[in-house]
């Protein structure tokens, strides 16, 4: 009696401490697979937006995805809650990429909006879906004014009241 | 130990040690087959075959190959295609073959629906092969990747963005897989390791339990007759070739294969040299550029259906966006035929044709299929979409169905 | 005979879904353009139906062109190294040996009278653009003297070889100035740097283009890329249809050069391919007696 259940306390205690063993090796390799520490810094990018020219679209990269940056003409008007102020003009700051599947919208300057190529999505200058499959307007990357200086992949006063509006 | 005499040939020497007469026979030479069959019972040695041409090109493939986004494009397209001897052969049978592959899989796999072999007793020879299923569409994938073309790259960046759908931790997934906010040289490695050793492993594994799966059940026939396999086999055995429901694997159902085979490698062959183009995509030919999207993005044919349910649904219903209907779709649609088994509650084991309600069901779910195929590779704009849209609508309806029309059909023949 | 009707039901379901995604997927998404025109009947500056004077033509020349084309066939070296050349410029002027045989005589004739219009390239070079062509428009000179410079171009240039190196030529000629072709070890001429300020993109790599474009597409975009690219920086060319045909030979030949090897094995393993399935046949035949 004495044995049986000593065997099943032992078996037991073997069946734990193999599945520790287990479950920390597939942490270790759930690890294996994340980005790299280089790869997770390397997410800045700064934007010197005074140079831009108006309706001229300015496409930088940040973290691989392409960031539109385009400066408002004066008959342009800015749209609340997406369009950023620096300084004296308006701008649209905005990750390329269609909310659809990922496509770079074109932007054509006589009709001051975005076209793509994909699937035909409609966004305009403030990159809100207009027509198309896309399901949402152009998310807004996360960014930093410092002066003349937009900061990309950093939080911002202006990005954290954006956000707050949307939500 | 017992005590071993001293062989007299080399068959015997063998035979002492692996026992291979007794292999070869259970194996070979007695492992019995239903006699009533056709050509269709040949798939499962063309896709054995076709992944024997696979391995065997990928290790030539392997030799020059370089999983890196500077040099992999230049070393598929320049060394392995222009330089290395028959490099190109190589990788057209690749290519070529792959695409293939999924052909005589779905032939294979529609096969076993028209004739009823996943119930019964069959379960798992479906279940088996349905995960050979996912572990190809894993190995296309992923090596559809490698070369590092525009399609290789966009296709990876929609495909792996779509895992971005999931709830919670979607946005968080997708830079997991691929090891870097954008599809980059992380994600090329990790993707090539997939490719040439991780899923094979798994798709040899999987591949032992189908053909073990096969031992119990048997195989099914042309009729769905079921009959004592034995006492069919001890008929054989006895002299009564004739008479016997069943012949062996070899040489007599092998003997049929290969004249199969035969026939099935002069078109394929024609395919590797005169027409590989529908393989190959021209826009894959084009080194990859993460900052410029090509005018059409599709996946290869094999997968359009799916593709063509994940976007059917591209507007809200019910408060639920077309993304996340897509997604759900999407999903179903990739796991339901594993439930095959189970969502025929009809016990009838017959060719479709012979079933009267099934029937209906399998021919609209083929001619669906290849709507959604079509359709999945036309640019989804206007009346495109709503085809799209009308043809997943009818997918999930149909499984959605198919318990009650079998059940209806059950009542009908009563039990039968 | 049940088996032939099996097989026939699936080539029918086989042949409809590859004709869905295949012939018919490509008709929509690429549909078919205007063909192809090799007499630029759109340029209509020059009357092109005046008899060349090769003597005149070569006053002419020696006048206005060589300071900064060359020719080296007659002796004119390049007035500068490339790298100088395309900094001036903003790309490498082309040299003017082979221009009468590479270039539709109609279109090298507008081309003198103005070179914008004749490349359709209104779309980049305009006024508020403040670009300008780096050659300037004769469209001073009449008419006749236009065509006597053709007529003395057309007589220095080079006759028409086959093969692979004369294809090179051509392309060098009419392609080379701003692409490159790595897997010929062609780099272009116009240093990268320098092409990309004066094109506004860096001009592709045309080493695999015979493969993702594909010779029909190559055909008609070579002749006109406005037509399949509309509002492309690149110019359109002018080359006739022999120079045309050269230019997609070289691609190919350096694109796809084991084509040749490929068709022939090919053959080979097809017919072997036969006799093992009609081997593979008899066996079976053979076999199945015993048990049928």
């Amino acid at each position: 009696m004495m044995d049986e259940s000593r065997r099943g306390f032992i078996g037991k205690a073997f069946g734990a401490v193999a599945a520790v063993g287990g479950i920390a090796s597939l942490i270790a390799m759930k690890k294996t697979w994340d980005p790299l520490p280089s790869v997770m810094s390397a997410g800045f990018t700064t934007v010197d937006v005074s140079g831009l020219e108006a309706n001229k679209l300015e496409v930088v990269v940040w973290r691989g995805k392409p960031v539109f940056v385009l400066k408002y003409t004066e008959d342009m008007k800015p749209t609340d809650g997406r369009s950023v102020k620096i300084g004296d003009h308006y701008f649209s700051v905005m990750i390329g990429l269609c909310t659809h599947l990922g496509c770079i919208p074109a932007y054509r300057a006589d009709q001051h909006d975005f076209k793509c190529a994909c699937h035909g999505g409609e966004f305009t200058d403030a990159g809100i879906n207009k027509f198309g499959p896309p399901p949402r307007p152009l998310d807004i990357p996360p960014f930093k004014l410092d002066g003349v200086t937009l900061v990309l992949g950093e939080e911002g006063p202006e990005y954290k009241a954006m956000m707050a509006a949307k939500a | 130990m017992a005590e071993f005499k001293k062989a007299d040939s080399m068959l015997e020497w063998f035979d002492q040690r692996l026992g291979v007469v007794n292999f070869a026979k259970v194996m070979m030479t007695e492992y019995w087959i239903p006699k009533n069959i056709n050509f269709l019972w040949a798939m499962g040695v063309l896709l054995s075959v076709l992944f024997t041409f696979l391995v065997v090109s990928g290790i030539f493939l392997l030799m020059y190959y370089k999983p890196d986004v500077n040099m992999a494009f230049d070393s598929v397209n320049y060394t392995i295609m222009q330089e290395v001897a028959y490099g190109w052969l190589f990788r057209h049978i690749h290519a070529v073959g792959a695409s293939v592959v999924f052909l005589v899989i779905y032939i294979h796999m529609f096969t076993g629906i028209y004739y009823g072999s996943y119930k019964k007793g069959r379960e798992m020879i479906w279940i088996s092969g349905m995960l050979l299923f996912v572990l190809f569409s894993a190995e296309g994938f992923s090596g559809y990747m490698l070369p590092w073309g525009q399609m290789s790259y966009w296709a990876a960046y929609v495909i792996t963005e779509i895992f971005g759908g999931i709830p919670v931790i979607g946005d968080e997934l997708v830079v997991w897989i691929r090891g870097n906010f954008y599809v980059s040289d992380a994600t090329l490695t990790r993707f090539f390791m997939l490719h040439v050793l991780l899923i094979p492993l798994l798709i040899i594994g999987a591949i032992v339990l189908h053909f073990y799966a096969l031992r119990f059940p048997h195989v099914n026939n042309e009729a769905g007759e079921f009959f004592d396999f034995d006492e069919e086999a001890e008929k054989y055995k006895a002299g009564d070739k004739k008479g016997s429901k069943v012949v062996p694997f070899w040489p007599v159902f092998l003997s049929k294969d290969f004249f199969v085979l035969g026939f099935f490698m002069l078109f394929f062959f024609y395919l590797v040299f005169f027409h590989y183009g529908f393989a190959m995509d021209a826009i894959n030919f084009d080194k990859a550029d993460g900052l410029k999207t090509p005018a059409h993005i599709y996946p290869e044919w094999y997968f359009l259906w799916s593709y063509e349910v994940l976007r059917g649904f591209f507007f809200e219903i019910g408060g639920i966006s077309g993304k996340d209907l897509g997604l759900i779709a999407f999903g179903i649609a990739n796991a339901v035929f594993f439930f095959m088994p189970w969502l025929d509650r009809s016990p009838m084991v017959k060719p479709a044709n012979q079933r009267p309600y099934f029937k209906y069901w399998f021919w609209f779910m083929m001619v669906d299929l290849i709507v959604l195929t079509v359709y999945g590779k036309l640019p989804p704009t206007g009346a495109n979409a709503w085809v799209g849209f009308a043809s997943s609508l009818t997918f999930l309806t149909l499984f959605a169905a198919l318990p009650f029309i079998t059940k209806a059909e059950a009542k009908k023949v009563g039990g039968k | 005979m049940k088996e032939f009707k099996i097989l026939a039901v699936i080539v029918a379901l086989v042949g409809i879904t590859y004709y869905g995604i295949e012939p018919y997927a490509h008709h929509v998404m690429h549909p078919e353009v205007a063909p192809a025109d090799f007499t630029f009947k759109d340029l209509k500056n020059v009357d092109t139906s005046l008899v060349g004077n090769v003597e005149n033509g070569k006053v002419l020349v020696e006048a206005n062109c060589i300071a900064c084309h060359s020719i080296e066939s007659v002796g004119h070296p390049q007035v500068m190294p490339n790298a100088d050349a395309a900094a001036s410029y903003g790309v490498v002027p082309p040299d003017l040996s082979g221009a009468g045989w590479i270039y539709d005589k109609n279109y090298l004739a507008n081309f003198i009278y103005d070179p914008v219009s004749a490349m359709k390239l209104q779309h980049k070079f305009t006024p508020e653009s403040g670009k300008a062509f780096p050659m300037p428009s004769y469209n001073w000179m009449s008419a006749q003297e236009i065509m006597d410079i053709v007529a003395y171009l057309q007589s220095v240039a080079p006759t028409a070889k086959s093969g692979t190196e004369s294809h090179k030529k051509t392309f060098e000629a009419a392609c080379g100035r701003c692409h490159s072709m790595a897997y010929a070890g062609l780099e272009s001429t116009t240093p990268i740097d320098t092409i990309k300020t004066y094109m506004g993109a860096t001009p592709p790599d045309l080493s695999q283009y015979i493969k993702s474009r594909g010779e029909h597409y190559l055909y008609s975009f070579i002749n006109d890329p406005q037509v399949l690219l509309p509002g492309t920086a690149m110019p359109r060319t002018g080359l006739n249809k022999k120079a045309q045909e050269e230019v997609i030979a070289y691609m190919e030949e350096i694109g796809d050069r084991k084509k040749a090897e490929r068709e022939s094995l090919g053959i080979w393993v097809m017919i072997y391919t036969l006799i093992f399935a009609i081997l593979a046949y008899l066996w079976k035949r053979k076999i199945w007696s015993e048990v049928h």
